[in-house]
């Protein structure tokens, strides 16, 4: 019960101002701005060629501004915004009109959330077990390769190494597909052949992100590790005659794994937005190629409904990760 | 002169540094340039390297090595507009937060964390779609990334200052009759500084890849104007590596790479240098 009254309430409570702060900024940010989406989109059709009357064009305007929330005081539209949200009503998408904005993000999240979880999990084990047993055996020869070739990975973003990726594996030697997340004409379904081409086409979007996501656990991993192996139990234990690798796995990997878990909460973010940008440069069907869609088409309600999903996306798994957080360190119990 | 030769003894210093002066050089040559960047049609199209043309040509009859001066010179311009201006507003929020505390700390402080919350990509998608005419200059791509990229950094220097405020010469200038200002410029900025410069280049690698990551989606800064970004995504879009025009997209690429390469061991060295913890750490001393 003290679980719940000292640390349980005072989180959500943070977890919902901090949700409630970010999804009021996304409502401020646009309409801070100098320029009225709704004139830009009708100067663009215009500038397209589509021939609008004077009568026409103002009624028009007063459709959009209905469509996109603009109509009224500004504290009308943020009671509007918020009926909205809460009904998971972003209004109809501009890109595949009359398609609820709700219904295309929900169509492309399961995308989204398979590949980023995947990934996520694939290059957080494989980064701290390489990680930790580079920084036990830091004296040998091989932590030093995979320490430099870190060194000359971890700076470069997402886009560059998703570009050469594509670039190498796609078209110089084309052992992979270029775009899509299923074949051309198969179905998502449970058998083989559209397993198969799932697999074929997650590939490249995903050793992309495990190439990136892998780097920054080896290098936070691997000092984690040098710093927990100079300390006295170590030292004891060695002394004492333990093999080395139980020392590694057992009293310094499991040690250092905790401030990892934190980490791993605090980049989710990041790790998120590299998501997005990965599946526009691969076509991946998931939120990143919807996003890329909307921008192309100034879909301006889609937007906005990707970021609030992903405000809350992310605040969530934050706190997910936080609560979770005393079930892996014996030593944090809340009390 | 003793620190500059205790970096060079880092190997990742003295490398990424020649890079640096490489890329440097590549930028001034821009002055030089025989041609205008905005102009096609110059050279003969789609040309492989060769004496004349060092880089090749592209597919629009730009030389790509003239061509790849002003894109580089042009990123290093936002990404020194976008780190110089957040780390200004990094450090007047953080010692503004620090030193004030209380309500002003609280407010400036849930801004900053709210902002880092936000999935400041798709927030910068956004806002660059709403302001596209805008963010087509240069200088206000940059003024742009710098609003969104100074709340980790203030909350650094925050902590700093939360730390220095109860030093023993803080109670001494005030006591003599130091004045705030001057207090905060004279006493406390050199102890900032270290920490501002380190992330200042971290954050113009991050203004970089940020331009080519909007370039890509059509938005950022006018096409016309060359920039690691808009190199790329010219080449992409004019279907470059279908045309086995290699040299065209390799170029901006590996340049954008040795660079955000030079940048980061830059800024790793420096850091270590300044924390020598995190050195012993590095070796696997005892601490």
């Amino acid at each position: 019960m003290r679980f719940v009254k000292r640390h349980l309430i005072p989180r959500l409570l943070q977890y919902f101002l901090v949700t409630f702060l970010g999804l009021t900024m996304a409502f401020v940010l646009p309409r801070l701005m100098p320029a009225d989406p709704v004139e830009q989109l009708i100067t663009q059709m215009q500038a397209v060629g589509a021939g609008i009357s004077p009568e026409h064009r103002e009624e028009m305007m007063r459709t959009l501004r209905q469509l996109y929330g603009l109509e009224g005081t500004l504290w009308q539209q943020y009671v509007i915004f918020w009926k909205k949200l809460l009904s998971v009503d972003f209004g109809p998408s501009l890109f595949q009109y009359p398609v609820p904005v709700s219904k295309i993000i929900g169509q492309s999240l399961p995308w989204t959330l398979g590949l980023l979880f995947t990934t996520t999990a694939i290059s957080w084990i494989l980064g701290n077990l390489i990680g930790g047993l580079a920084g036990y055996f830091h004296y040998k020869k091989w932590p030093k390769l995979l320490d430099g070739a870190a060194m000359l990975l971890r700076p470069i973003p997402y886009y560059i190494v998703a570009m050469l990726v594509l670039i190498f594996l796609a078209y110089v030697f084309p052992i992979f597909p270029l775009a899509g997340g299923i074949g051309i004409g198969v179905r998502v379904a449970f058998n083989l052949e559209a397993i198969k081409s799932l697999l074929r086409h997650a590939a490249l979007p995903a050793l992309t992100l495990v190439i990136v996501g892998w780097v920054v656990n080896f290098q936070a991993m691997k000092l984690i590790v040098q710093t927990v192996r100079s300390e006295d139990y170590v030292s004891y234990a060695q002394f004492a005659g333990v093999k080395d690798g139980i020392i590694a796995f057992r009293y310094v990997i499991r040690n250092a794994m905790l401030p990892q878990l934190t980490q791993l909460g605090l980049s989710f973010g990041q790790i998120f937005a590299g998501a997005l940008i990965t599946e526009m440069v691969f076509a991946y069907p998931g939120i990143g190629w919807i996003l890329y869609q909307a921008v192309l088409r100034a879909d301006y309600n889609l937007i906005m409904g990707i970021l609030c999903i992903s405000i809350i996306a992310i605040t969530t798994s934050i706190l997910v990760l936080d609560l979770v957080y005393p079930l892996f360190d014996p030593r944090v119990r809340y009390r | 002169m003793k620190l500059i030769r205790d970096l060079f003894k880092d190997y990742r210093f003295a490398v990424a540094f020649g890079i640096v002066c490489l890329i440097l050089l590549l930028a001034i040559l821009s002055a030089f340039s025989p041609y205008d960047p905005r102009n096609a049609y110059q050279t003969p199209r789609g040309l492989p390297p060769s004496w004349q043309h060092p880089l090749g040509t592209t597919w629009l009859g730009q030389d790509v090595f003239w061509q790849l001066t002003f894109a580089v010179r042009n990123s290093l311009t936002i990404a020194i507009i976008a780190s110089i201006i957040s780390r200004l507003i990094a450090i007047i929020v953080g010692v503004l937060a620090g030193y004030k505390g209380g309500i002003v700390d609280r407010v400036l402080m849930s801004i900053g964390d709210s902002t880092l919350t936000l999935p400041i990509f798709v927030v910068l998608v956004l806002v660059s779609l709403v302001l596209r005419q805008w963010v087509r200059q240069l200088v206000n791509l940059g003024l742009l990334l710098a609003f969104f990229a100074w709340a980790w950094d203030a909350r650094v220097i925050r902590s700093q200052v939360l730390s220095l405020r109860e030093r023993e010469f803080t109670f001494t200038s005030v006591l003599s009759g130091m004045g705030s200002f001057k207090l905060i410029f004279k006493q406390y900025l050199p102890f900032l500084l270290p920490v501002v410069f380190t992330t200042l280049i971290n954050n113009m690698s991050w203004a970089i890849g940020m331009e080519m990551t909007l370039s890509y989606l059509g938005l950022g800064i006018d096409p016309s104007i060359p920039t690691l970004g808009t190199m790329i995504q010219m080449a992409i879009y004019r279907q470059a590596i279908f045309l086995g025009l290699w040299w065209w997209i390799l170029s901006p690429i590996a340049a954008s790479v040795l660079l955000f390469v030079a940048l980061y061991w830059i800024s790793l060295s420096l850091s270590e240098y300044l924390d020598p913890r995190a050195r012993m750490q590095r070796i696997g001393g005892k601490q």
